[in-house]
């Protein structure tokens, strides 16, 4: 066995991968999530344009179906990165663990194929398949794209949770793949971030619609627009405040240090009361809000509930808490606020069969997407930062699965500008497709190129 | 044979099929970049697009997939490789990133300054991607990724003889290839100036590739000695299939004959990937890492065959379904 550990990268050049991983993580998880909930959305329009031969259903589909083909592919690169940079990064992980949590991985590989498959087919044969087929060619993108959310956070799960391998003299031995798949963080976390990217896709694009409104376009089709993923994230916010409640208290036996720094808890005790806003300054939790006994209740359902503090691991082995602790009252109180847009639209569907009347309903879901997009973004913060310093839970410490080669600073800084440059540029062209007359997302200007250059009538149909 | 063994035979065809399909949609990128101005080049770059814009996300795919077989299943050897190759592996990856988005932007897009911005950048990076895993692939062809994080040089590992000329061969097949596929999907569109167009350049490639594998063996018996005593030993057999394909496919293309040449042309490029795998077994990362000392636990292993397997009969209809739509002449609307 060649000696593994020969070298050690340096404190910045750690920093810089960290920062790497972030940087593309959290720009592919929002793409990711268009990748899960989007597809959805679009079929459903497209089929009750199909059922109700209603044009605005179908021009919806249309369009979604556009802007879906451009995220899918800026997801799929993005995401193809992320597996790159798993072995530039963090060699060690994958050296020591790769066989351990890789068997979601290869699933996850069989799921985005049958994704790319069926999306080239749904986006490119619109008018090569009748229309019923059409329809259901969408279907596998709908169940593979939730189904590689499945696998790829059953990875992640694995690493808050790590089972199904021994320690044998420092060796990793009888390696259990399914047990590792099925690790006991993994129903939880999973169904919360299935979750949070339907709510995503839905309050963005009914976000979209809600501008359209706000500025007097009150048509059909924005009003669909905007209600259908509206809906569909209205429908989903309530259960993912219960399953958000529930993973929460998961980590008071599973990662209690990370329940610690998300409540800024130092000692060990029962009567925990819970902490909203403040600051954690010189290892105190200041200016913040404490609710008497809350957090002992919610974890155990009565005051006397021990919840353990950050006493309980040594200064080495606890996570920051200001990120973890922040990002996580931020996420908490977009959820909630996600909560009340939703029960008040639902109240008012309930009473009227209509929008909420006051404008500061459509002001608010404008601002909706932008919201979901954050506490997703802060939720991926809190779990991540809350597992450090490690990379595997209580196993592997970040710091040593580090690639040592050096220079990781100048990649960071590459990765840096490129991603710049890709957020410009999908954002433009994004909002280029919202602008424009739509079309079937197959008839585009290749096609005229093709017909005129090569001078062939195709026959058009009558 | 052991999992292991059926494995890496998987993982290799992944990467057969990602060279064959991928490889040549970053080909078409190629001739995106030497169609020429605006207008005159306009028609070949419809019809570039025509080929690669539904089937290319699902061509890549199979790098993906062979990333996760390996890392599953010969972790060591991935990581070994990761770590030292980091740089060209980072510069492709970038210039996956760069390619995907491109073509993606410029289908979304009208302009004419989007379309040249977008499509330069499509193009280049089509050049640039394939030549950095050529790199990467000289690199562990030539042994300068021993087994083991970062213990290779972070340089000379991709920039020597062998990396540049992987890097080339890449380029090359990559463009031959696409140019002789479009041959056929230009005379379904009812264009034979197109074809003609593509014929001469498949031609050209073939040429080009052809004395680049030629003066590469010079290069090889000096930089590889190993893979060179391996590609003229064992593995002579599959290298000479190699040079037969590559000949028959020259006079298939003067000859017209489209869609058997993509047949022997595929075998060709094929040819090359497997007469490397046969001189190099049961070696993956030279001197020392070889299947069975680098392979996971043999639990996992079949946990992944199992999974490969039904996965694969999920996916092969699914594939085949996918390029019979598109090969297909679109019904009048």
């Amino acid at each position: 066995m060649p000696d593994l550990f020969a070298a050690s990268a340096t404190p910045a050049d750690l920093m810089a991968a960290r920062v790497q991983m972030a940087v593309s993580l959290g720009w592919h998880i929002i793409v990711a999530c268009f990748g899960v909930g989007m597809p959805v959305l679009t079929v459903f329009a497209e089929w009750r344009g199909y059922r109700t031969g209603d044009d605005a259903y179908v021009r919806l589909a249309h369009r979604w179906a556009k802007v879906m083909g451009v995220l899918f592919a800026v997801g799929a690169v993005s995401g193809t990165v992320l597996s790159f940079e798993m072995g530039l990064l963090w060699p060690e992980l994958m050296a020591t663990y790769g066989q351990v949590f890789g068997l979601p991985f290869a699933l996850e590989g069989f799921a985005f194929f049958i994704e790319a498959i069926f999306v080239g087919i749904y986006l490119y044969a619109w008018d090569r398949l009748s229309p019923r087929a059409h329809v259901l060619s969408g279907l596998p993108v709908c169940v593979a794209g939730v189904a590689s959310a499945f696998f790829v956070v059953s990875a992640n799960a694995w690493m808050n949770t790590p089972r199904g391998f021994d320690l044998v003299g420092g060796r990793v031995t009888h390696v259990r793949p399914w047990a590792a798949m099925f690790n006991p963080a993994m129903p939880l976390q999973v169904i919360h971030m299935i979750l949070a990217a339907f709510m995503v896709t839905g309050f963005c694009i009914a976000g979209v619609y809600a501008v359209g409104m706000l500025r007097g376009r009150r048509d059909r089709h924005h009003r669909l627009g905007f209600l259908i993923p509206f809906i569909a994230a209205a429908i989903v916010t309530p259960v993912q405040v219960v399953v958000g409640d529930a993973l929460a208290r998961h980590l008071a036996t599973a990662q209690p240090p990370k329940l610690a720094a998300i409540e800024g808890l130092t000692r060990t005790g029962s009567h925990v009361p819970l902490s909203v806003g403040g600051v954690f300054v010189d290892g105190e939790l200041r200016y913040a809000i404490h609710i008497p006994n809350a957090l002992s209740l919610l974890v155990g359902y009565r005051p006397s509930t021990v919840i353990q503090g950050l006493d309980m691991v040594a200064p080495a082995d606890r996570p920051p808490v200001n990120p973890v602790h922040l990002s996580f009252q931020l996420m908490v109180a977009i959820g909630f606020g996600l909560l009340v847009l939703s029960a008040w639209f639902a109240l008012a569907w309930w009473r009227r069969r209509d929008l909420p009347r006051s404008p500061w309903f459509l002001r608010l879901s404008a601002l909706s997407g932008v919201g979901a997009v954050l506490a997703l973004e802060a939720g991926w913060v809190t779990t991540e930062v809350g597992r450090q310093p490690w990379v595997v839970w209580q196993h592997m410490r970040t710091a040593d699965a580090v690639n040592p080669a050096p220079g990781l600073w100048a990649g960071l800084l590459a990765v840096l500008a490129v991603y710049a440059v890709l957020t410009v540029a999908t954002a433009y062209v994004l909002n280029r497709l919202r602008t424009r007359p739509v079309t079937a997302p197959q008839e585009e200007w290749a096609d005229e190129a093709l017909d005129a250059g090569t001078g062939t009538a195709r026959e058009h149909g009558p | 044979m052991t999992a292991a063994q059926w494995l890496l035979v998987i993982a290799w065809l992944g990467i057969t099929a990602y060279a064959l399909l991928g490889g040549a949609d970053f080909g078409g990128g190629f001739w995106d970049a030497l169609a020429g101005g605006p207008q005159r080049g306009s028609a070949q770059r419809g019809l570039i697009e025509h080929a690669i814009g539904p089937v290319w996300e699902a061509n890549h795919v199979w790098l993906i997939f062979v990333l996760v077989l390996f890392w599953t299943c010969f972790p060591l050897v991935f990581a070994s490789v990761a770590s030292t190759l980091y740089i060209p592996l980072t510069l492709a990856a970038f210039g996956i990133i760069a390619r995907g988005a491109a073509f993606a932007f410029r289908k979304a897009s009208t302009e004419l300054w989007q379309l040249r911005l977008f499509g330069g950048a499509f193009a280049l990076s089509s050049i640039l991607t394939p030549f950095f895993l050529g790199t990467v692939a000289g690199g562990v062809a030539s042994g300068r990724v021993p087994l083991g994080i970062t213990r290779g040089h972070i340089v000379e590992s991709w920039l020597n003889p062998t990396s540049i000329l992987g890097g080339l061969l890449a380029v090359g097949t990559t463009a031959y290839l696409a140019a002789v596929y479009l041959t056929a999907d230009a005379r379904r569109h009812g264009s034979v100036e197109l074809a003609e167009t593509f014929r001469r350049r498949g031609l050209a490639a073939a040429v080009v590739t052809g004395l680049l594998v030629l003066g590469g063996v010079a290069v090889l018996r000096a930089d590889a000695p190993r893979l060179y005593a391996g590609l003229t030993g064992r593995a002579l057999p599959v290298a000479a299939l190699s040079a037969l394909a590559g000949v028959v496919s020259v006079v298939l293309l003067i000859k017209r004959r489209y869609v058997l040449v993509r047949i022997t042309a595929a075998l060709a490029v094929a040819a090359v990937l497997w007469g490397w795998a046969v001189a190099q077994y049961p070696v993956l990362l030279p001197p020392g890492g070889t299947v069975s000392r680098t392979a996971a636990e043999p639990g996992v292993l079949r946990a992944t065959l199992a999974t490969t397997i039904v996965g694969l009969l999920l996916l092969v209809p699914s594939l085949i379904w996918l390029f019979a739509l598109f090969q297909t002449q679109r019904p009048t609307r």
